[in-house]
């Protein structure tokens, strides 16, 4: 599949999904079902993304599950976004470091 | 378009700028691990301005799936846009027209969205786009830079600066899942569908964006029946 008609199709639907509420739809959405599940969308969908594939994310997956750790602890504990990103990337980075060591 | 509210714009945004750049970093660097290069990179990046449905799309790319899963994919994972360009719509007021509404809407972004919402009196589409366009810049430069220092860096280095994007997704969902029930109810579920389609045989061959299409809608509307928001909540 040619990557540029993936990007193309990519770009024009995310511009869509933002252009046409802020041109047409003036009125706010009634439906409490769609409001409600447009609510949990964000965290469901991060939380999808972001587990198990972590763990497939480096050599090793004992790697990927402390980074996770690492990045879970610093968020619970309120931490910059920034904080906890770079955080578990060095988490993942120093640990693989220490595998290939031994 | 008002200079002075441009500019205002501007500056509000560069934490934006700021945070995006070393995020972006992050999906270079990944995207040239998955095989895209530098240019293709720095594209997806300058075009589309969101950090979950790049990701996706990166999957999905890679993955070799088709079109439509990938219109499917955006559709699912950036229908939150849809909802604050709602309420953005709202707060520009109706003496804002369709032109300038539709160039404010391709910088609606969860962080510029925030800005604009908290921007005290009125909030004009100048302001606006001003904190879009530091913002784009730090994306896209970021992308480029990590794309190329991805290019470079050694295997090793490379695959940990791709955590960075799980490590900003991590940022996020913990803070809610900690506040509020229902949502530590949902990150559960989605934690569980995810692994059941990870391996679990037969599920594990559905292609991996699509998986992330059904992760999220499954436990968004099971979250939503059990947990309905209360009416009218003022955005």
């Amino acid at each position: 599949m040619n990557i540029y008609l993936q990007v193309l199709a990519m770009a024009v639907t995310t511009y869509l999904i933002r252009a046409l509420p802020l041109t047409l739809l003036k009125k706010p959405i009634r439906s409490r079902f769609l409001r409600s599940f447009l609510h949990y969308v964000p965290v469901a969908c991060l939380t999808a993304m972001t587990f198990p594939a972590i763990l497939f994310a480096a050599n090793h997956m004992i790697s990927g599950a402390a980074g996770l750790l690492v990045g879970v602890l610093l968020a619970f504990k309120n931490k910059s976004l920034i904080v906890v990103a770079v955080a578990s990337c060095v988490t993942v980075f120093l640990s693989e470091l220490l595998i290939g060591l031994l | 378009m008002n200079t002075k509210e441009y500019v205002a714009g501007m500056k509000a945004g560069m934490p934006v700028c700021i945070g995006y750049f070393s995020v972006s970093f992050g999906f270079g660097a990944m995207a040239i691990a998955q095989g895209l290069n530098i240019w293709q990179a720095v594209l997806i990046s300058a075009t589309n301005l969101t950090s979950a449905g790049q990701f996706a799309g990166l999957t999905v790319i890679t993955s070799g799936a088709t079109i439509i899963e990938m219109i499917l994919t955006q559709l699912v994972i950036n229908s939150r846009y849809a909802l604050m360009s709602l309420a953005l719509g709202q707060r520009f007021g109706p003496l804002v027209g369709t032109r300038k509404r539709l160039i404010s809407a391709f910088f609606n972004t969860d962080e510029i969205f925030a800005l604009g919402m908290a921007r005290e009196g009125r909030l004009t589409t100048s302001f606006f786009v001003g904190a879009g366009t530091v913002s784009v810049i730090g994306w896209t430069v970021g992308t480029a830079l990590g794309a190329f220092a991805g290019s470079l860096l050694p295997q090793t280095l490379q695959m940990a600066l791709s955590v960075m994007l799980y490590g900003m997704f991590i940022a996020i969902v913990i803070p809610q899942a900690k506040e509020e029930k229902p949502m530590r109810f949902a990150m559960l579920l989605a934690l569980l569908f995810s692994c059941l389609f990870t391996w679990l045989p037969l599920l594990n061959r559905v292609s991996a964006g699509l998986a992330i299409v059904i992760c999220t809608v499954a436990s968004a509307a099971i979250c939503a029946l059990l947990f309905p928001l209360e009416e009218e909540v003022a955005e």
